[in-house]
């Protein structure tokens, strides 16, 4: 599990690679590309605030777009908030650490102490990746084109891997073919962002109270 | 870009971190708003599959990345580790690609 945590924290650290370079020929300095990761740490969102910004959008576009991607964590929390119990300190850092990533490794996980762990492994190694990735991006510009090795991929296979053990209950297999076809449908019509929010309308299916039989 | 946009940023994002998981904390919610909030997972990840896997902005596309996803449902059915399943899923669509 520790090196599964490990990997994803690196293929998503050669992404942040190209964040660097993506925000220094949007016009940020060296400092606010890190600052960005640092602070920020929503990778969906930092690369729509400079895409928008190298665009010629206004700060108040980049702003609004990239706070519809990052929403979903307010619901990513929301889930993580019946397994990562805690302190008040400890929380106020989960909460930096809650991104795709760890929280679909902390979900994949079937023990508390596993649960936390993963969470903690994954966010934590994705948070380090995240930030050298950057810095060297911003610093040296792009030297790694990370489709060549097919990494856009490494991210929605381990998604595929995390989601498996979702899979065994029906409750769970409806809730992932709703959430897909939400997505599916509404990528092409809703603004970007949108689509994984609107899919979180399939955990209503939480609601009936009997678990079917499956 | 300017430091306001970074900072608004910041705060932003952490907001919304910080309403999922320290407002709401470790408080006893009502039995169907768990079994709700408990499928989170499976809902929000299967969607974050799709628009990884068939979506450039608001398009849907099936190119190599759909075989690497593909192979990687095999490999996870399978019960390939999660490493496994990472390292196939990327191989695949970066062959596909060296290929093409």
């Amino acid at each position: 599990m520790i090196s599964a945590c490990v990997t994803l924290g690196l293929a998503v650290g050669v992404y942040a690679i190209s964040f660097g370079v993506a925000a220094v020929s949007a016009g940020a300095s060296t400092a606010q590309a890190c600052a960005m990761s640092l602070l920020v740490f929503t990778g969906a969102s930092q690369f729509s605030a400079v895409s928008v910004i190298a665009g010629g959008g206004t700060i108040g576009s980049a702003l609004s777009g990239a706070l519809l991607l990052s929403a979903r964590n307010g619901v990513f929390g929301l889930a993580n908030s019946r397994r990562l119990t805690g302190r008040l300190p400890t929380r106020l850092i989960a909460a930096q650490l809650t991104i795709d990533e760890s929280t679909a490794m902390c979900a994949a996980q079937d023990d508390p102490v596993a649960q936390r762990a993963a969470f903690w492994i994954t966010g934590g190694s994705v948070y380090v990746f995240w930030n050298i990735g950057t810095l060297i991006g911003a610093v040296a510009g792009g030297a790694i084109n990370p489709k060549t090795f097919g990494l856009d991929v490494a991210i929605p296979a381990a998604f595929v891997a995390m989601i498996w053990p979702q899979l065994r209950t029906s409750r769970g297999r409806m809730a992932v073919l709703l959430g897909g076809g939400i997505c599916l449908l509404s990528i092409p019509v809703l603004p970007i962002g949108l689509p994984i929010l609107a899919a979180s309308l399939a955990i209503l299916l939480g609601i009936r109270r009997h678990e079917v039989a499956s | 870009m300017t430091w306001t946009l970074v900072f608004a940023l910041a705060a932003g994002a952490y907001a919304f971190k910080f309403l999922g998981l320290v407002v709401v904390g470790d408080r006893v919610l009502p039995a169907a708003l768990e079994r709700c909030l408990a499928l989170i997972p499976a809902a929000l990840i299967a969607a974050l599959i799709v628009k990884d896997t068939l979506s450039v902005g608001h398009h849907l596309v099936v190119d190599a990345r759909a075989a690497g996803v593909g192979a990687a449902i095999v490999a996870a059915w399978r019960k390939a580790p999660v490493l496994a399943v990472i390292i196939i899923g990327a191989s695949v669509t970066a062959l596909l690609r060296a290929v093409s």
